[in-house]
């Protein structure tokens, strides 16, 4: 029955979908509509084809097809993101690699919100939707709830990123940051989200342990929140529904507050509470020991999802932007440190007992240098929101650096952590391939991350305080070009450092693909099922 | 679950179990809660110091301190405007050859102007304002329409074939495409070659020389000297606005060129015009 009612829905949506590339005002729009008629009618063929088949058992045990498909995901859009940073690194250093005949497609302009996107929701979202789906059948007890509804949400969430990243190449844009697909991609992502949500309430709500452990709690602020900021920040009206172009509610400066309450809590929910979940989880399964403090779970969870969401304001001081909102942004942004740094006492603290460990184990040290980047950058991300101090960093490579620090120490390392936790447990293998090929990925990307942020920083430094510069009759000493040209050593340096950080990548997939291929078996008995 | 294992030192945990995961019952730790509270006390100073609450009737708090950043932006103005008052106005009320004459007016019109070109000039001419094709280099003594203080005033303020000022500089180099047979092209661009000492056809030359005597001359002189009046460029140097070599040279006869430079009165004070046209002029091609 189920399935002949997804063959009406995909035989609409299919029909739609050719309507709509048939209509088109614009190239962009055409395409994606013939993407989705492509992508509808192969799914209506593939249901129909199964639609005789006999009822399978019901499926027990846990589900981590769709866990495996998350990692195989995340490993890919990880390879991919960082090869375009480090494309566009070295072509803010050296222009010409913006080529005449790639204009318009492969020029900087086109590739940084592809860098960006595939950075923070192809490589992070897949990572966060396989360890919200693998940590919460285990700390649950209990199978995924919704059946095929997990596929749904891994394959539409993939439908996402390529609608959004082939729009970004053709120029498809609402020029928000973090938030530039257009409408109709917004809506299939709101879409594919409320089915996520679904899902992960649904395994909560069945689940086997009578309490409701903490990575979840964090896990469900994520997914919550990021529901809320995606659909305020992108309302708008489409200028035809068969463009892909259309207009912002806001205006003005409540345009640029609500972008950044998203942006910002872009930062907060997707890339510190979900990853936070993902931390409270893996660590201490990969030490082997109990989680520091319940208490300081608690404290800092609830101030850190009630804080986190007043500090956008920070990102527009000095601006159009009232004092007042500018005032209060910042508070909450410093009051913010120490909720932040609850999850770094809590991660590191979790070793105690267990410090021995990091010298044989470097799946559990980059899971510890992952800490430690979060704790550096939630550090300096409420110090550089103090309006003086912001005054010298905003708008310079400081800013880049910060986030970079967060982005590749954080939410890389840690991920890359869960990683190599997840692969020879999902797949069944009884170690990883290599563990030295683990401590290669480990340093490469310390050493480089390490160029990354301190490039940034001088270069931030250094450009913040060209641009200040007046003379003793208030004339500006510096021109913009001369800010361009001086930060031209540190320009390499920091590709160098994406270079390194790719590489460690690259022996990841390596050693993640020869551990599936060519390492023996666990024997059964070990895996745990739950009781079904 | 709850309690201490009996084999070691560990804290008692909160007695649950997910997935093998214990949690310690630790408490929070002192110095973590106390600067919390402590960026909370600064927090709550701080807004009652700031303009910071929102209020029922549509207003905030002004904050003790009595901050605002326009008026702390119009004060790190005013500071300058102040100091500078006296030697800006004398520097619009004196005729612009007197400005080199003294020392004050001088010094203010070079860093003044310094900074107006890095501002607003350097996108074009370069930050050293060497110039690129199609934008003139203002440090050699090549000029177009002249390069007295007095010439140069004129160009920034009225700008370059910029349609929304009546006194803008004016001229035209026709597309001579259409009206030159291929041939005559030829001949001229060989003829301007051998004018400018680069290696020519002299063949051609000869028959370009009056090509050029009854289409160019009139406006680029005898001999391609030039005319500074019209701003048509003297072809006998190496100096090349759009290049120099036969297939620019050829670009520029069979389309024509019509450069546009900006018109920076009303968007630049006089005196910041005044202080721009000294530092360029001052700049080694200065007449």
């Amino acid at each position: 029955m189920l399935n002949y009612l997804n063959l009406v829905v995909l035989a609409i949506i299919t029909l739609l979908a050719a309507l709509a590339a048939n209509n088109a005002v614009d190239l962009p729009y055409q395409i994606h509509a013939i993407i989705v008629v492509l992508v509808a009618a192969g799914v209506f063929i593939y249901t129909l084809m199964h639609t005789n088949d006999p009822p399978k058992p019901r499926a027990t045990g846990y589900m981590d097809g769709v866990v495996k498909a998350g990692v195989i995901a995340t490993a890919f859009w990880g390879l991919a993101g960082f090869l375009v940073g480090t494309i566009i690194a070295f072509q803010l250093a050296f222009p010409v690699l913006n080529f005449d005949w790639a204009q318009g497609y492969l020029s900087f302009g086109r590739m940084r919100p592809l860098h960006t996107s595939a950075v923070i929701f192809a490589f992070g979202g897949n990572a966060l939707i396989a360890a919200t789906f693998y940590i919460s059948q285990r700390t649950c007890a209990t199978r995924l709830w919704g059946g095929n509804l997990a596929w749904f949400v891994f394959w539409g969430y993939q439908l996402f990123i390529v609608l959004a990243a082939t729009g970004y190449l053709m120029g498809v844009t609402q020029s928000k940051e973090y938030a530039e697909p257009e409408w109709y991609v917004d809506i299939w992502l709101t879409v594919v989200w409320v089915a996520f949500l679904a899902v992960f309430m649904g395994t909560l709500m069945k689940r086997k342990e009578p309490h409701i452990y903490v990575a979840n709690w964090f896990l469900l602020s994520f997914i919550v929140t990021i529901a809320m900021l995606h659909l305020v920040n992108n309302i708008s009206i489409p200028v035809s529904i068969y463009g892909s172009k259309s207009v912002q509610l806001f205006a003005g400066v409540q345009d640029a507050l609500t972008q950044w309450w998203y942006g910002h809590n872009a930062v907060g929910f997707f890339l510190t509470a979900g990853f936070l979940g993902m931390m409270y989880y893996f660590v201490p399964k990969q030490a082997g020991r109990p989680v520091y403090s319940y208490k300081l779970s608690i404290i800092h969870f609830w101030a850190l999802i009630f804080l986190y969401i007043w500090a956008g304001p920070h990102h527009l001081h000095y601006t159009a932007l009232p004092d007042w909102a500018q005032v209060l942004g910042m508070v909450f942004s410093v009051i913010l440190w120490m909720p932040s740094w609850g999850g770094m006492i809590n991660g590191l603290m979790t070793l105690s007992g267990a410090w021995d460990k990091l010298r044989t184990d470097p799946v559990l040290r980059m899971m510890v240098i992952s800490i430690g980047f979060y704790g550096m950058s939630t550090f300096e991300g409420p110090m550089m929101s103090i309006r003086a101090v912001n005054s010298l960093s905003h708008y310079t490579d400081w800013t880049i650096g910060h986030v970079h620090s967060g982005a590749l120490g954080w939410n890389g390392m840690i991920t890359f952590g869960m990683l190599y936790f997840l692969v020879p447990r999902l797949w069944n293998r009884e170690r990883l391939y290599s563990l030295s090929m683990v401590s290669w990925h480990f340093w490469l990307a310390t050493i480089g991350i390490v160029l990354y942020a301190s490039s940034m920083w001088v270069t931030g430094i250094m450009e913040g305080l060209m641009w200040r510069e007046v003379d003793a009759q208030g004339f500006l000493v510096n021109s913009f070009a001369d800010t361009v040209a001086a930060k031209f050593p540190m320009y390499v340096v920091r590709g160098l450092g994406g270079v390194l950080f790719l590489a460690g990548a690259i022996i990841m997939c390596v050693n993640l693909w020869k551990t599936v291929t060519s390492v023996g078996e666990k024997s059964s008995d070990a895996a745990a099922v739950p009781a079904e | 679950m709850s309690g201490k294992s009996p084999d070691n030192k560990d804290p008692n945990t909160t007695g649950h179990i997910w997935d093998g995961i214990e949690e310690f019952d630790n408490p929070l730790p002192r110095w973590w809660l106390w600067v919390l509270y402590l960026t909370i006390i600064w927090g709550i100073g701080y807004t009652i110091w700031m303009p910071a609450w929102p209020l029922l009737n549509g207003t905030t708090t002004a904050g003790i301190g009595g901050y605002s950043s326009r008026a702390d932006v119009a004060a790190d103005i005013k500071h300058f405007v102040d100091a500078n008052a006296a030697v800006d106005s004398k520097l619009t009320a004196v005729e612009l050859e007197e400005i080199a004459g003294d020392p004050d007016l001088s010094n203010y019109a070079l860093n003044g102007g310094a900074a107006v070109f890095r501002t607003w000039c350097a996108q074009c001419h370069g930050k050293g304002a060497g110039g690129f094709t199609g934008y003139p280099n203002l440090i050699d003594n090549d000029w177009l329409w002249g390069g007295t203080l007095e010439d140069i005033h004129t160009t920034v303020s009225h700008g370059i074939r910029e349609p929304a000022d009546d006194d803008t500089r004016l001229n035209d180099m026709p597309k001579f495409g259409e009206d030159l047979e291929a041939e005559e092209i030829d001949q001229v661009v060989q003829y301007l070659l051998s004018i400018s000492g680069q290696e020519a056809d002299a063949g051609l030359a000869e028959t370009g020389a009056e090509v050029y005597a009854d289409n160019c001359e009139s406006c680029h002189d005898e001999g391609g000297i030039g005319n500074r009046d019209l701003g048509a460029p003297n072809l006998t140097d190496a100096i090349w606005l759009f290049g120099g070599d036969a297939a620019s040279i050829r670009t520029t006869i069979v389309h024509g060129r019509a450069g546009v430079m900006p018109a920076w009165a009303g968007r630049l004070s006089e005196s910041q015009i005044r202080q721009v046209s000294f530092w360029v002029h001052q700049q080694g091609g200065g007449e």
